[in-house]
């Protein structure tokens, strides 16, 4: 497979070429992966993750870039001088979800495998999709952090972002379907914070006046969760109504100090940069084959089942507390 | 005189009346605690319509004083967490004074080049809003990277009332004060009223404008430090779209948008009212669809009361003027 496609480079290279794959088998194998920009934390960590996996794979050379601001123009000269040096494989996190796609379709056709994680590329534009998780898994995840902490059952309610937020709304209603797994765990109601600081705050308040038994508010949203932490602290009922939900670790660590929160989620970026690199080392050892239905493995982090889109989802939300806070919280 | 005071009682007993709702529902939003908390919630935009009904007196409107509190805000915020030592007081005199110079750019634009103060102060309002995308990168000030003398402050009690709140209440009388008691406050009116006599009697109507809104720029600085240190967060959109409110504020409690009408006592009532509607809402189990559009009615109906007032006045005074000319006419 890695012969015929690169043999589809050119003629004039195949000579090299072709002496060039019998060597391979020594070469490492090299995977670029590719970020929005370069000096994020969140992908500084992702890139850590990947060099775990090279570590792990051995024979692996990870080649971590990307342009210097979050533009797909950047990202396309990335890629075309990444197909110029023939690197295997390409795992980008896509600052565009079409731009890129006639720049990876060539290096497709230069025999090197495309995956996009974190922020996917359109179908054609790539072999795979890695998402960092799923609806199902993360309306899941968010009644699982406050039932856990209530293992006699409780009152708790939904503090979300506005009531026309998609992705809040959606991963609301996938928590509702899985609520009768979590016996005794009330959701008493659900407020709109609308992302607004302040708003988030007002609302969590009124959430503690209304519902004095109150004993967990979930925040799906990064700004609520904060705005929420802050109400229970100010209201003196820290330790009575946990918050948690989704959130960064360097906007909770504030908030996991001073005990409003045990525990939130959000994907884990070091997880994240291993799997892409794991995907990317399969479909470049042509190991596996990115069709849908497909189940692909990805060491430590289990197997990623394909859609009918050839998009997959890594595994549940990364829950952070306080025996991790402090690790994460410089990262993103 | 006497007209405008029943404006002000007519506001106060709809305080009342929706107090006596709200109460009706949820019997705890009326105790006293609670009522301190939504007076201390109220705080800030008490303090920002202070100073836009100076602005609005003075037939401006300041648009840009909720971006001009995020600036600040993040400035502090910043500050405080690259330089943890720095002392509460001086983050306080840097707000003000960075609150301030923006409010002088607003007017000096408005004064020299004679801009109309919708246009500069959206204009500004963008630009603030870019320049803490500039300066911060995009990424938010965490409550752990802040001290908790930073924090701490305007949550600290005096006399049974956080520090929030009496800043709340000395802004309000010091507002007081000025606009009853000295020439800028009185000039603030004549301004307002009519341009060109005030011209006559030796005020500069855009100076006047200027210093309008410089005092609505260092309010909105001094609430830039006291929201992040409340909210504990900063970040480019905290407070987005609460310049509106500000307004609404103001024209609840009677202010004109035509200028130079409207009492102190007025914005402090019409804060008062939406601090209550705003904090009632969550807590009265009204779905969080028809949130919205109650505020909205309660707006229009306070604003129809008050224009309603107004208007027998303006009657009065056309009817002679046409009685006069179809005298002068026949």
């Amino acid at each position: 497979m890695k012969l015929t496609r690169r043999l589809f480079g050119g003629a004039a290279m195949a000579a090299a070429l072709m002496t060039g794959s019998v060597a391979q088998a020594q070469d490492p194998v090299r995977i670029a992966l590719v970020v929005k920009a370069l000096g994020i934390g969140f992908f500084e960590a992702a890139a850590k993750g990947a060099e775990e996996a090279a570590a792990e794979l051995g024979n692996v050379e990870v080649i971590y870039t990307g342009p210097t601001d979050t533009t797909a123009e950047g990202q396309i000269e990335v890629i075309n001088a990444l197909i110029a040096q023939q690197v295997d494989a390409i795992a980008v996190s896509a600052n565009d979800t079409d731009a890129l796609v006639p720049a990876l379709k060539k290096a497709m056709q230069r025999g090197i495998s495309v995956i996009s994680w974190d922020s996917g590329v359109a179908p054609e534009g790539r072999q795979l999709h890695l998402n960092p998780s799923s609806n199902p898994l993360i309306g899941n995840m968010i009644i699982k952090l406050a039932a856990d902490e209530l293992p006699e059952g409780g009152k708790v309610a939904v503090l979300s972002a506005t009531t026309t937020s998609t992705n809040q709304n959606i991963w609301i209603e996938e928590m509702n379907k899985v609520l009768g797994n979590y016996e005794g765990i009330e959701v008493v109601g659900t407020v709109y914070g609308d992302d607004l600081a302040d708003k988030s705050y007002r609302e969590a308040t009124g959430l503690m006046q209304t519902y004095p038994d109150l004993d967990a508010i979930i925040a799906p949203t990064s700004v609520g969760i904060v705005a929420a932490a802050r109400a229970v602290e100010d209201a003196g009922k820290v330790g009575e109504v946990n918050v948690t939900g989704l959130g960064l670790p360097s906007e909770m660590a504030g908030a996991i100090e001073s005990g409003a929160s045990k525990s939130f989620a959000i994907w884990n970026p070091i997880d994240l940069g291993y799997s892409a690199t794991m995907l990317a080392y399969q479909l470049a050892t042509d190991a596996a084959e990115a069709e849908p239905g497909a189940e692909i493995p990805m060491g430590r982090m289990g197997t990623l089942t394909l859609d009918e889109n050839t998009e997959g989802a890594m595994a549940d939300p990364f829950v952070y507390d306080e025996s991790n806070i402090d690790e994460f919280k410089g990262i993103f | 005189m006497s007209l405008l005071k029943s404006r002000e009682a007519l506001l106060g007993g709809a305080i009342l009346l929706l107090l006596a709702l709200i109460a009706s529902r949820f019997p705890g939003f009326v105790a006293p605690d609670n009522l301190a908390r939504v007076f201390t919630d109220t705080s800030p935009l008490l303090i920002l319509a202070l100073g836009q009904t100076v602005v609005i007196l003075t037939r401006c409107i300041d648009l840009s004083v909720a971006a001009n509190l995020a600036l600040t805000g993040m400035v502090c915020a910043m500050l405080n967490a690259a330089l943890p030592g720095v002392p509460v007081v001086v983050i306080l005199l840097l707000a003000v004074t960075l609150g301030a110079v923006m409010g002088m750019v607003n007017g000096l634009l408005v004064w020299k080049l004679s801009i109309p103060s919708i246009v500069v102060t959206l204009g500004t309002m963008t630009i603030y809003r870019g320049i803490i995308f500039l300066i911060s990168d995009g990424a938010w000030v965490n409550a752990h990277e802040m001290s908790a003398a930073f924090t701490g402050f305007p949550r600290a009690q005096i006399a049974g009332l956080p520090v929030l709140a009496w800043f709340g209440i000395l802004a309000a009388a010091a507002m007081v004060l000025m606009i009853n008691r000295t020439p800028l406050g009185r000039a603030f009116y004549a301004v307002g009223g009519n341009p060109h006599a005030a011209v006559y009697t030796g005020i500069s109507v855009g100076r006047t404008q200027f210093w309008a809104f410089t005092l609505s720029g260092a309010l909105a600085g001094l609430c830039g430090y006291l929201w992040v240190a409340r909210y504990a967060v900063a970040y480019v959109d905290i407070a987005g779209g609460f310049e509106l409110e500000v307004v609404a504020a103001c024209v609840i409690g009677g202010i004109s948008i035509a200028g130079g009408a409207g009492t102190i006592l007025g914005t402090i009532l019409g804060a008062l009212f939406l601090g209550i509607v705003k904090n009632a809402l969550p807590v009265i189990d009204i779905s969080p669809f028809w949130q919205m559009a109650i505020s909205g009615t309660a707006i229009i109906v306070a604003v129809t009361l008050n224009s309603r007032n107004a208007r027998a006045k303006g009657r009065i005074i056309l009817r002679k003027a046409q009685e006069q000319t179809e005298g002068a006419t026949a």
